[in-house]
């Protein structure tokens, strides 16, 4: 290889069979997924489709694993320029932006539903067959009363902000801070500040999930407030519950960097991995402060 | 461990590609990749064309001949679905993936191995979405703009592998455009400024961002269909609270600026080939940068005016409207420096160019009738008719199209390292030029005249240009096994193309050889200026 001094700038990895198989993964999760809500929706048996969608997440979570080390590997070989490393810096930051869209869409429904759409039901502006069909609809929000409550039975209290999720908000908060601390640390070279620090903020992310499958329970058992119950509820769990998604996919980077700042791999200029996954914190923590706004706040 | 790392270092420094047919499966290279998402395009292209040609036989005459009306409903949706996501839009990353790297001398996408992912992603969601037609209930028969609640409600149950088959493009798109995003701000060669970059290349930056903005906004809607069908939620029933017209808000949201994703880098790949037979620089570079740019914003706000009938405020009304009519000024000034460019240019019409100056009139025929489709008042009129099917047709077959073809002429010599045969390429270019106009031209009548879409029968006033239309589809369609017979021929034989191929091309892809080696620019040089400007 000293001959050839063509990839000294940029590393162009060689064939590699790990694409095919997380496309393959992806895809039976994905196939295993949808066949198993149609049986499930249909009340028939849904053991096939959950076997696919097991086998694909074990093709996939795997494919990844391998994916992960190879380029963990490949850095420790010093095979990546500061140039690469741009690369994946770049990468991040487009992923996170393409995110932050996703959940544009959720709350842009929010938004329209509560501006416009709940209004318009209760007969503003005359709209016609809106209001004629549920002639005694009133408008309120949070939407206890939907317009047919025989088919979306509403819930009886709406959530508050105050209690779980002000814990919630506050468990958030300080997990950015500790994050960042434990940042500080890396780049002062302190190993144990880095472990202890980052190893907290990955317990404050599991408490956080913890706290919030409490207040499901709540609303399921306590409130009526269900999936099922109108558009109060599902703008509350399909916001709240893709942003949960989002804080288990986050704390499980944090602790793969926790396994990694214990096992060595970081030095102050050679963190990408760690600083991605803080990346990816403070942006899950961003949304949640936008959930406790508009969600929480001004919706009860 | 560190055997593993002396293995990558070994096969790092290979210089051809991998024997067999496992070469197209594992490779990093962003040719092959390319390569194969052509090749892909190209068989989505001739897949949604049958179905196009069972709709244009059915409605060669009034009453019901040939299929079933559920079938008709499922061919127009398969149709759309699999030109939009399957043949135009990774035709343009198979094409951003050949030239990209090569002209801002680059090694090799940023990230090849995703590049991988990307491309094999998309034979999965597509088979997956063209087994729906033979599932249980039939495959998805609510059009390709899959409004609520026809795609929920009132859906066949193979609406979740249609709204998966989505995700999985999303996907792929995302993975693509993050990839060409970061090849482009990363690895240009030293001294090449944004300002010196091919126009393909600007366009498709931009294209890429549209792409990251809006393919997660596709991933949105599509989940919350799939929570209305499955889990009991309200998004689209008003019942619950929720609205039907909030789904086209988001699904719109995201379509506008897929309109644009569709015909953006087509502006790159005429800004290349118009100079290049004119024998003269582009005429205003930098208002093409700043009108791409301009398209590219506008395309955010002024997704209302695919909505104009379904009840919206005035105020709304009239905002999407005038915002609708502001994309004129960019693509006139787009349109103005190409026949600027054209001007007193020393013209000679090979393939690429013809194809190209067809873009320009007819894509312009297909931006004026938007025009007057952005027309609150008068929408209420064309709205749902054959006009807005015309319309949409002449921007996608003789615009988008069209420019993948120019492309593939204008580039073929590079990848393959023979000349294609001209004769045969002028012969195509003229079947297709006839057969688009043919198929598409009478559509506007019929429309005016109130014909409206998606249906299977249709009045008796309507047959004559119907028959038309279906004549010069059914012309248009086989014209393209034409095109698949020079394709291979010119990968097969041919005069030796030269490294720059056309007299007047310039740019840093012509200054490597006929077909360009399998790795292209290992160290980036300094960037002659002059060839990178062209």
């Amino acid at each position: 290889m000293a001959n050839d001094a063509t990839y000294q700038n940029y590393y162009v990895p060689a064939d590699s069979k790990l694409p095919i198989f997380a496309s393959l993964g992806l895809f039976l999760t994905v196939f295993g997924m949808g066949n198993m809500f149609n049986e499930m929706t249909a009340g028939a048996d849904t053991t096939f489709g959950t076997m696919v969608l097991l086998l694909g997440g074990v093709v996939l979570a795997t494919t990844l694993f391998v994916w992960f080390s190879k380029v963990i590997e490949e850095s420790h070989a010093k095979l990546y320029s500061d140039q690469m490393n741009r690369s994946y810096v770049w990468g991040m930051s487009w992923f996170i932006f393409s995110e932050v869209m996703f959940f544009a869409a959720f709350f842009g429904a929010l938004f329209y539903v509560r501006a416009f759409v709940v209004p318009w039901l209760a007969g503003e502006g005359n709209r016609g067959p809106s209001d004629m069909l549920w002639p005694n609809y009133v408008a309120e929000w949070p939407m206890l009363n939907t317009p047919d409550p025989t088919l979306f039975p509403g819930a009886h209290t709406a959530m508050g902000w105050w209690g779980l999720p002000l814990i919630n908000t506050i468990l958030l908060v300080t997990s950015s801070v500790t994050v960042t601390i434990a940042h500080h640390g890396l780049n002062e070279g302190n190993r144990k500040k880095l472990i202890t620090w980052l190893g907290l903020t990955v317990a404050l992310g599991i408490v956080f999930l913890g706290c919030q499958v409490l207040e499901y329970y709540h609303a399921y058992t306590d409130l009526g407030l269900t999936l099922n119950a109108g558009i109060y509820g599902t703008t509350f769990f399909m916001l709240t519950g893709f942003h949960g998604a989002h804080v288990t996919l986050g704390t499980f980077m944090l602790l793969v960097m926790l396994i990694r700042a214990i096992k060595g791999h970081f030095k102050a200029d050679d963190c990408f991995g760690f600083e991605a996954a803080a990346w990816y914190w403070h942006f899950v923590d961003v949304v949640w402060l936008g959930l406790f706004l508009f969600v929480y706040i001004l919706g009860s | 461990m560190s055997a593993i790392i002396e293995e990558h270092h070994h096969d790092d420094h290979h210089h051809g590609p991998a024997k067999g047919l496992m070469r197209w499966v594992f490779t990093t290279n962003h040719k092959d990749i390319g390569t194969l998402y052509l090749w892909f395009s190209f068989m989505m292209f001739l897949l949604g064309g049958t179905f196009a040609l069972v709709i244009r036989a059915e409605l060669f005459q009034p009453g019901l001949q040939l299929v079933a009306p559920e079938f008709f409903n499922q061919m127009t949706t398969m149709h759309g679905l699999i030109m939009v996501f399957g043949a135009v839009m990774p035709a343009f990353v198979g094409l951003a993936n050949w030239l990209i790297p090569m002209m801002i001398g680059a090694p090799d996408m940023a990230l090849p191995r995703m590049n991988n992912y990307s491309f094999w992603i998309l034979p999965f969601a597509f088979t997956m979405l063209a087994s729906t037609l033979l599932m249980e209930g039939g495959g998805p028969n609510f059009g390709w703009t899959f409004y609520a609640p026809l795609s929920t409600t009132y859906a066949p149950p193979s609406v979740t592998y249609f709204i998966f088959a989505v995700h999985l493009m999303g996907i792929s798109s995302i993975m693509g455009s993050i990839n060409v995003v970061v090849t482009i701000l990363n690895l240009r060669a030293p001294g090449m400024t944004l300002m010196q970059m091919p126009l393909f290349v600007w366009t498709w930056l931009i294209t890429a961002y549209l792409l990251i903005a809006v393919m997660p906004v596709l991933a949105g809607v599509v989940t919350m269909m799939l929570m209305d069908i499955h889990f009991g939620t309200s998004f689209f029933n008003a019942a619950g609270g929720g609205d039907p017209v909030l789904f086209q808000h988001v699904f719109w949201f995201f379509g506008h600026p897929e309109v644009y994703i569709m015909i953006l880098p087509a502006f790159g790949i005429v800004s290349a080939i118009i100079p290049t037979f004119a024998r003269k620089r582009l005429f205003g570079y930098a208002s093409m940068v700043y009108a791409t740019s301009s398209i590219a914003f506008l395309s955010f706000i002024v997704w209302g005016h695919h909505m104009f009938t379904v009840g919206m405020p005035l105020a709304g009304e009239l905002y999407f409207m005038y915002a609708t009519m502001l994309i004129a000024v960019p693509t006139g000034v787009k349109v103005f420096n190409w026949i600027a460019t054209m001007w007193q240019g020393s013209m000679t019409f090979e393939t690429p160019m013809l194809f190209a100056i067809a873009f320009v009139v007819l894509f312009t025929i297909g931006g004026l009738s938007g025009l007057m489709l952005s027309i609150a008042p008068a929408d209420f009129q064309y709205q749902d008719t054959y006009f807005v099917v015309a319309h949409f047709h002449y921007v996608l077959v003789p615009g988008s199209i069209f420019s993948i073809m120019a492309a593939v002429y204008y580039w073929l010599p590079k990848w393959t390292g023979h000349m294609y045969d001209e004769k045969l390429g002028k012969t195509h270019f003229w079947l297709s030029f006839i057969g688009v106009n043919v198929t598409f031209f009478p559509q506007h009548f019929i429309g005016l005249a109130g014909m409206p879409r998606r249906i299977p029968d249709y009045a008796l006033q309507f047959a004559d240009y119907n028959m038309i239309s279906s004549v010069g589809a059914f012309l248009f369609g086989f014209s393209q096994l034409l095109f698949l017979v020079i394709v291979i021929k010119c990968i097969k034989t041919g005069k030796q193309a030269t490294a720059q191929v056309w007299e007047g091309a310039h740019g840093l892809e012509w200054t490597v050889p006929s077909p360009a080696p399998y790795h292209t620019f290992s160290t980036p040089d300094e960037v002659n200026l002059k060839e990178a400007h062209g």
